[in-house]
């Protein structure tokens, strides 16, 4: 009976009976949730953006002692956690460079639901939330690299702040309340870093409501079909066993950019100090919102350009019902995969234009890639899933393990 | 494992924006060089650094401030305790106010930055005809092509080109973005006489020096290049572990 338990199972039991954390975790990523069993490694990537998340929250707890928000100050405290700061260089690289790979890990996760059509039912508000985090993470990346206080920092600030003037009647009323006056200065950079440190928890709140979602339907699959009972396993161990290896596969790609190329991501000029009266040869964000900075450079009008740089974010709100077909993986879907590349291949270019001067050539390319984004999503999205012929899906993720559909 | 390389792919191809907006430059070819401290095992050779201090000592140092540069930071460069004393001793700072509410001179310590050879921006403004000396703490790591570009624009002072009208005070340096710039040709044979014998024509003595300004930029590269060593072989030998647990598990499930 009950003295036959050790006196840690009775404690345990004890808590549990109180506060049922223990089992909510086991629920959430442990033995109690059922996962397909044929999650290919890009699955991976959603625990490699949990991971890279609270590595952004713990560095950046650290540096955030030694950082001074003020504007004749943050530059020389970002030197001082460099230099002085017991092994400040390494908290400071993981930080700059763990937000470039936390956006490498989101992104790749972002294609992956929109290869195997994560995002349809019954997971659109599943991909809703996700949708939300990574518009939180933009911001929050964002307004973090602008607190070194920097040359690129001070007018990426200046930049992506003025587009709010664009806003018809209060655009101006916008511009001075994001400022705290009437131009980027102390206050800008009060409020951006008051605001990086609150975000990332907002992003964690949201995680959390994204694997609530996420345990509703269940994991989705590279067939895309729905997963039987008897084709599930739980999360744990086999998935922590497999995201513990995925993990570590990333960490020799950041690892090897921290410890070597720490500075290959970043834009020399702002280890210049931000100065007013010097406007730097060419104004680009980093490179995650390169795409999205494209697509505001390639429409003439500052307004336009504007809705169009955040029309792109918000359209995937409605991917949902855009896409009109009913199954969901590619595998199954010859002229989607064909589409689906081709959008990658052109959010890719238009990364590469949103890094050049807005003339010539990248021009033409970031109005053409602009003009496909949109045509992909309104036009080709519903088009494709009406007159497509899917082939015929498996019955069951054992039966196409057993032998592969074709 | 196809998988895998699909992934890896993945991250690469994403990655590629960052990689040609890095890799852009202005069209001037930089003569690459061999630094000591590239690659995973690269570090700083001391004795170039402390060379390269010689020649910022005795010629940059005239305009040129290292705000960042404290002179106990030479204790890393090999100085003992003493000799970062005695080289300290050689210049002075200015503190106070004092209890008379005067400021006064005094001999620097090794907690001491090194003293601005200008007492502000006007000041250094009007010394050099108005162009403005920057600081060179980070001067390396704040321009494109790196100690590469700091090197070779040290060396790329030539006569303009026919028909290439130089601004007055100005002078030619084919690296330099828009060729005009206003810090005279400094570095040549012999500016220098090391200590050590080292050869001080104009090549190595601009090497040297930019050695010496990459150290100041980036103190803790020696650090970090033997940390990364152990991190990413125990990360290697973590992964390694990790995939033989993960087929081991795996192993009774079809899939």
């Amino acid at each position: 009976m009950d003295n036959q338990k050790s006196v840690w199972r009775r404690a345990f039991e004890w808590h549990e009976a109180r506060l049922p954390i223990i089992s909510y975790i086991d629920h959430a990523v442990g033995t109690q949730y059922p996962a397909p069993k044929n999650l290919n490694y890009f699955w991976n990537f959603g625990f490699i953006a949990g991971f890279m998340l609270m590595t952004m929250i713990l560095t950046g707890i650290f540096l955030a002692m030694n950082y001074t928000d003020h504007t004749s100050m943050a530059f020389d405290s970002v030197e001082h956690i460099m230099r002085d700061v017991n092994y400040g260089w390494l908290i400071r690289y993981m930080h700059f460079n763990g937000a470039s790979f936390f956006f490498i890990a989101v992104y790749i996760h972002i294609f992956r639901g929109l290869y195997y059509g994560s995002y349809k039912a019954p997971r659109e508000v599943l991909w809703w939330i996700g949708v939300i985090i990574l518009i939180v993470m933009m911001a929050t990346a964002f307004m973090g690299y602008v607190l070194p206080w920097g040359q690129m920092s001070f007018w990426g600030a200046k930049v992506i702040t003025s587009l709010f003037t664009a806003i018809p009647v209060v655009g101006d009323a916008i511009t001075t309340l994001l400022w705290g006056g009437f131009g980027v200065d102390n206050p800008t950079l009060n409020r951006f870093f008051s605001l990086h440190y609150l975000l990332p928890f907002v992003i964690l709140g949201l995680v959390v409501l994204h694997i609530w979602a996420l345990h509703i339907p269940g994991s989705n699959n590279p067939l895309g079909i729905d997963a039987a009972p008897a084709d599930k396993i739980p999360f744990h161990p086999y998935y922590t066993a497999k995201d513990a290896f995925g993990v570590g596969v990333f960490l020799l790609f950041y690892f090897a950019v921290v410890f070597y190329a720490p500075n290959a991501l970043g834009d020399p000029v702002n280890y210049v100090k931000a100065n007013p009266l010097v406007t730097p040869n060419s104004i680009v964000p980093e490179w995650y919102l390169l795409p999205f900075y494209a697509i505001l450079r390639a429409i003439p009008n500052k307004l336009l350009g504007f809705i169009a740089m955040f029309g792109a974010l918000l359209v995937l709100f409605v991917l949902p019902w855009l896409d009109t077909s009913r199954v969901r993986s590619a595998t199954f879907r010859p002229v989607y995969r064909v589409f689906f590349w081709l959008f990658l291949l052109n959010a890719i270019m238009l990364g590469w234009c949103g890094a050049q001067h807005p003339e010539g050539l990248p021009l033409v390319l970031s109005r053409l890639g602009t003009a496909w984004y949109f045509l992909h999503m309104i036009v080709i999205l519903p088009v494709v899933g009406w007159l497509e012929t899917p082939k015929p899906l498996p019955v069951s993720i054992s039966q196409s393990v057993l032998k592969p559909a074709e | 494992m196809r998988n895998i390389l699909l992934v890896a792919t993945a991250a690469v191809a994403l990655a590629i924006p960052s990689v040609i907006n890095a890799a852009e430059e202005h069209e001037v070819h930089l003569a690459k060089q061999e630094w000591s401290f590239n690659g995973v095992l690269g570090k700083f050779d001391k004795e170039q650094v402390q060379r390269g201090f010689q020649v910022y000592k005795d010629v940059c140092s005239a305009c040129h401030s290292l705000q960042y540069l404290a002179f106990r930071n030479f204790e890393d460069l090999g100085y003992s305790e003493e000799q970062v004393k005695a080289l300290a001793g050689q210049y002075e700072v200015t503190d106070g106010p004092n209890d008379e509410g005067e400021m006064f001179k005094r001999k620097a310590k090794a907690s001491d930055h090194l003293p601005h050879p200008f007492p502000n921006d006007q000041a250094a403004r009007a010394a050099n005809g108005g162009a403005l000396p920057p600081d060179l703490s980070l001067v390396t790591k704040a321009r494109e092509g790196g100690p590469d570009y700091i090197y070779n624009l040290l060396l790329a002072y030539e006569e303009p080109p026919k028909g290439f009208e130089l601004l007055p005070g100005l002078n030619y340096n084919k690296v330099f973005p828009g060729n005009q710039i206003a810090m005279a040709k400094q570095i040549q044979d012999g500016l220098v006489t090391y200590a050590d014998g080292a050869p001080n024509d104009a090549a190595h003595v601009a090497k040297d020096v930019t050695a010496f300004l990459h150290w100041v930029a980036e103190p803790k590269l020696d650090a970090r290049h033997s940390t990364g060593l152990r991190v990413l072989l125990y990360t290697l030998l973590f992964t390694v572990l990790a995939y033989l647990a993960k087929r081991r598990i795996w192993a009774k499930i079809e899939h």
